[in-house]
């Protein structure tokens, strides 16, 4: 069986899955229903200083939905707890003792003040828990004020208060990134230098999630208003995986740890993200979706997984994907595949051919001797795949690497040595470099 | 146990909630949810194959997404657009061996989408509305006789009067519909849909309608001919097949299916409706699964369908034979009826004899037997009655029904025909449908060459 323990930045716990600071862990008692359930830690929602802040009590959500009502996509407007720091803190000190083998990072936010970081460091301390995660993320009303990602989006100001936290207080720093950004590399080395153990992506992206075409308002329509949100859940899960390989692969910021978050549903998210180089995972919108129990299919799944491919620890994967990530000027011109089309699993849906016909190259028939076919035309094909990704059925198209013979389409023998662009005659800078 | 009265024909055999159950919607309308997830299953192919298998070409693949995109009114339209009964249609259309045989997702999984479901999911919402999404052209100021206001005649009507053309529809029963009206089953129309259905295409306007007026009693072809710039015959099958069995028309408990099934159609309290407690239906097809399974419902314990050829042959579909199976129909193929037992002036058995097929040719094998009945319904075929053609003397027939091409021309200049009377059709309301659509079509063309 595999071993799911994990250890980062020194805070054990039984599995990588934490849930991410949010509703989900805004309480005792929610938080103590998810260890029950299984989950190996949790980031305590926000915590801010001063009086508490105060939520809507209109509606805080936008979904995007599937045919099904499957929750694709989630917005937010919510702020950070509104509850009174003390009773946050009381609760805090009382899981950790009575939970002890399950992480618990606590969340802050406090204006940018050396002296507002100083005393809730000290008072956060005193709690025991296992570390603290400095949100410099959130998109929407704390940035308003000079928080969240205000703070997020000035490598500057994350470097500064980074170095804060690291001088007043002996736990660990976990700095969460904001993904909106234009290029998520600043930011994490700004935390790194700033001292920071680790760095956690992605907080949610601004987003306006629909317009309500009635109230002609953003959605969630706030008594005849809207504002701008945090959008998370699996449609984010791509930008979260492509900002996280970005850290684990900059030169800079490579072997930071890193606590992956955007968008995990499934222990397979979870596993990718593993691969790309986090050492855990946080999960929000999916518990808020189905509940806490998703985390024995996560630890389930994961551990058939570590099964299957023989790797006993989180550790003997972690990262093993990052060397693959490369710049696209690095990819090999010269590997050629073609699509090829499972006659005996086409259902003749045509599909395929639609769409190569109409907005790629022309390389699928619809009829063959007057009959319905859909055939790959070789000496069209540009092996884009597109076909085999809006094709319904599993492995009905394969794209096949050619190795014998010659190109029909462009004359060049299949199988030459790997060449990229930076050396491609067409490249004005290769040219230049000759 | 018949009493001397009436054999054993008997009213208000069930309660009044079982007549309810009985005779309620067979497939229930899809909700709103159920049509996102359905439409979803589409996939939206490439030169559709279940939209070659529409006999009206309704651009499925289209009206689907529309329904999947919130859009249901659009939805409706892209159906009604090429078949403006496509409310009735979806409903009573066997779908397993037209749209939904195509679908690839039948060929890939065995289960299609319900194309049928949907479109009568989009066609619903549309006749809540109560709007007519076609608007007439400008008056052309041509006449045109439409002759029966079934599916056929309908749809005739309503393009041409969207073409801009004055129409009359000449019917010779009390109210429009055709079958749709007095022989599709009740629980595949129910809420009185068929006259729904007549009012929703009416609104288009332009389109006059003179019930009770019959083709060769108070109208002839050659009056319509000088008073009209064309005309259009969609009098369906007006006439049934004689079984041609002693006692047929005099003995009590014998009748027509089809007769019965109108009988059924229009009655106002189905517990008034006499039914027999062993009903032996005489036929294959669809009629004669309709008024099987509708004896089954108003509370007849046996029936049985006498068939005289082989289960594989019968004219109604898989789907259709399972229906009657599933309501406790028992069918019995290759037997024949040679008499009709009877006691008192009332039907009391049918005998039938045994069939068997000698190299491909059905012959008698002497073997009887009898079977208890109360009730015999005859369904073994309509026939077209060919009554006020006068006038039109060269119009040719072909098996008995009137031969068209492929525009729905008659060989009588001036004449179109359509629907069950023509020669080669499938006797399907959607054919009836494109049939009327086709002749429209053709006739406006013709007007304006
Ligand atoms: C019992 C039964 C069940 C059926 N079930 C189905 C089914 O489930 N699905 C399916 O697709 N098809 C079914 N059909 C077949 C379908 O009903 C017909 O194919 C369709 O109605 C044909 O349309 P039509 O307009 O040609 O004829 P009809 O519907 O027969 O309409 C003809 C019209 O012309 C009128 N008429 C007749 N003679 C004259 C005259 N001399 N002058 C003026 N008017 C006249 C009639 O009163 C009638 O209104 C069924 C048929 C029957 C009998
Ligand atoms: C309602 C809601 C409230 C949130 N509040 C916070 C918060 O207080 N602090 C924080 O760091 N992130 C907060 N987040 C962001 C999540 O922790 C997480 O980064 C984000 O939702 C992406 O993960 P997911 O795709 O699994 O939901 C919140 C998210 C949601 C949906
Ligand atoms: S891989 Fe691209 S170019 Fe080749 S057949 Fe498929 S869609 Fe067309």
């Amino acid at each position: 069986m595999a071993n799911l323990r994990t250890n980062f930045l020194g805070i054990k716990s039984p599995n990588p899955f934490w849930l991410a600071s949010a509703p989900p862990t805004d309480k005792e008692y929610n938080v103590v229903r998810a260890f029950k359930a299984g989950w190996g830690g949790v980031v305590w929602k926000t915590l801010g200083d001063g009086d508490p802040i105060v939520n809507v009590s209109g509606p805080r959500y936008g979904a995007i939905h599937g045919p099904d009502r499957r929750l694709i996509g989630l917005n937010n407007i919510e702020l950070i707890t509104d509850r009174p720091l003390e009773v946050n803190l009381r609760e805090i000190k009382q899981v950790k003792k009575d939970w002890p083998d399950c992480a618990v990072v606590v969340s802050l936010m406090v204006p940018c003040e050396e002296e507002n970081w100083k005393a809730i460091l000290k008072q956060v301390e005193e709690t025991d828990c296992d570390g603290i995660e400095l949100n410099f993320g959130c998109p929407h009303g704390m940035s308003e004020r000079g928080m969240g990602s205000a703070v997020g989006q000035v490598p500057e100001y994350i470097e500064m208060v980074t170095r804060w936290c690291k001088q007043h207080s002996r736990m660990p720093v976990i700095v969460k990134l904001t993904p909106n950004i234009t290029d998520i590399r600043y930011p994490a080395r700004a935390a790194k230098k700033g001292g920071a153990d680790a760095v956690s992506l992605i907080n949610t992206i601004s987003s306006i999630m629909s317009v309500d075409l009635d109230q002609m308002s953003p959605w969630p329509v706030v008594d005849g208003q809207g504002t701008h949100g945090g959008y998370c859940g699996p449609a984010v899960k791509p930008i979260a995986l492509n900002m996280v390989a970005e850290i684990a692969r900059d030169r800079e910021t490579h072997g930071l740890p890193i606590s992956a978050i955007g968008g995990v549903t499934t222990w397979k998210d979870a596993a990718e993200f593993i691969a790309m180089g986090a050492g855990t995972v946080q999960v929000c919108t999916a518990a808020m979706t189905y509940g806490f129990k998703i985390v024995e299919e996560m630890i389930s799944g994961l551990s058939q997984f570590m099964d299957e491919k023989g790797y006993r620890t989180i550790e003997d994967f972690k990262g093993r994907a990052v060397s693959k990530v490369t710049d696209w000027q690095y990819l090999n011109l010269n590997y050629v595949v073609k699509a090829s089309i499972d006659q005996d699993l086409c259902i003749s849906c045509g599909r395929c051919h639609q769409v190569c016909e109409d907005t790629s190259h022309q390389a699928i028939t619809n009829q063959v001797n007057g009959q319905r076919k859909f055939t790959v035309k070789e000496e069209e094909c540009v092996g884009c795949n597109l076909c085999a990704m809006v094709c319904p059925v599993e492995s009905c198209i394969t794209m096949v690497p050619q190795t014998k013979g010659t190109d029909p389409r462009t004359g060049f023998e299949y199988g030459r040595p790997y060449a990229n662009w930076t050396t491609h005659p067409n490249n004005p800078a290769s040219k230049a470099a000759e | 146990m018949g009493s001397v009265r009436t054999g054993g024909l008997a009213s208000g055999r069930l309660t009044a909630d079982d007549y309810k159950a009985n005779f309620s919607d067979i497939h229930p309308p899809l909700t709103r949810h159920e049509a996102f997830v359905e439409a979803e299953r589409c996939y939206f192919c490439s030169d559709a194959p279940c939209q070659t298998a529409c006999p009206t070409s309704i651009d499925i693949p289209l009206f689907i997404r529309e329904i999947a995109a919130g859009n249901d009114l659009g939805a409706a339209e892209s159906i009604l657009k090429s078949n403006i009964l496509g409310g009735i249609c979806a409903r009573v259309c066997p779908t397993e061996t037209l749209c939904e045989e195509a679908c690839v997702r039948e060929a890939a999984e065995g289960k299609p989408v319900k194309i049928g479901l949907l479109q009568r999911y989009a066609t619903d919402r549309l006749m809540e509305a109560g709007k007519q999404p076609f608007k007439r052209a400008a008056s052309t100021g041509k006449k045109i006789a439409v002759v029966g206001g079934g599916p056929a005649g309908l749809s005739c009507a309503h393009k041409l009067a969207e073409l801009g053309h004055s129409v009359t529809i000449f019917e010779a029963k009390e109210k429009l519909g055709g079958l749709n009206e007095y022989g599709i089953a009740a629980y595949k129309t129910t809420n009185d849909f068929a006259q729904r259905e007549v009012d929703f295409v009416l609104l288009i306007g332009g389109i006059e309608v003179k019930t009770n007026h019959a083709l060769g009693k108070q109208i002839d072809i050659a009056s319509l001919r000088r008073s009209y710039d064309a005309v259009f015959i969609g009098t369906g099958l007006a006439g049934v097949n004689k079984l041609g069995v002693d006692g047929e028309g005099t003995l009590r408990g014998v009748r027509d299916a089809v007769d019965f099934i109108a009988e059924l159609r229009q009655a106002k309290d189905l517990s008034k409706l006499a039914i027999g407690r062993d009903v032996v239906v005489i036929g294959g097809g669809m009629t004669a699964i309709d008024a099987a399974v509708q004896s089954r419902k108003l509370g007849a314990d046996h029936v049985t369908i006498a068939y005289r050829r082989g289960q594989d042959v019968m004219k109604a579909s898989k789907y259709e034979q399972e229906v009657a199976q599933t309501h406790g129909v028992t069918l019995r193929t290759f037997v024949k009826p040679v008499a009709l037992e009877s006691q008192n002036g009332f039907v009391t058995g049918v005998t039938l004899e045994e069939t068997d097929l000698d190299n491909g040719k059905l012959v008698d094998t002497g073997q009887r037997y009898s079977v208890k009945a109360d009730m015999v319904l005859t369904a073994i075929g309509q026939i077209f009655v060919p009554d006020g053609l006068g006038g039109a003397d060269r119009l040719e027939l072909e098996g008995g029904r009137i031969k068209v091409d492929q525009y729905r021309r008659t060989s009588v200049k001036g004449i179109w025909a359509g629907g069950d009377c023509i020669a080669g059709g499938e006797d399907l309301t959607v054919a009836a449908v494109e049939d009327g659509k086709q002749a429209a079509l053709s006739i406006h063309q013709s007007l304006h060459a």
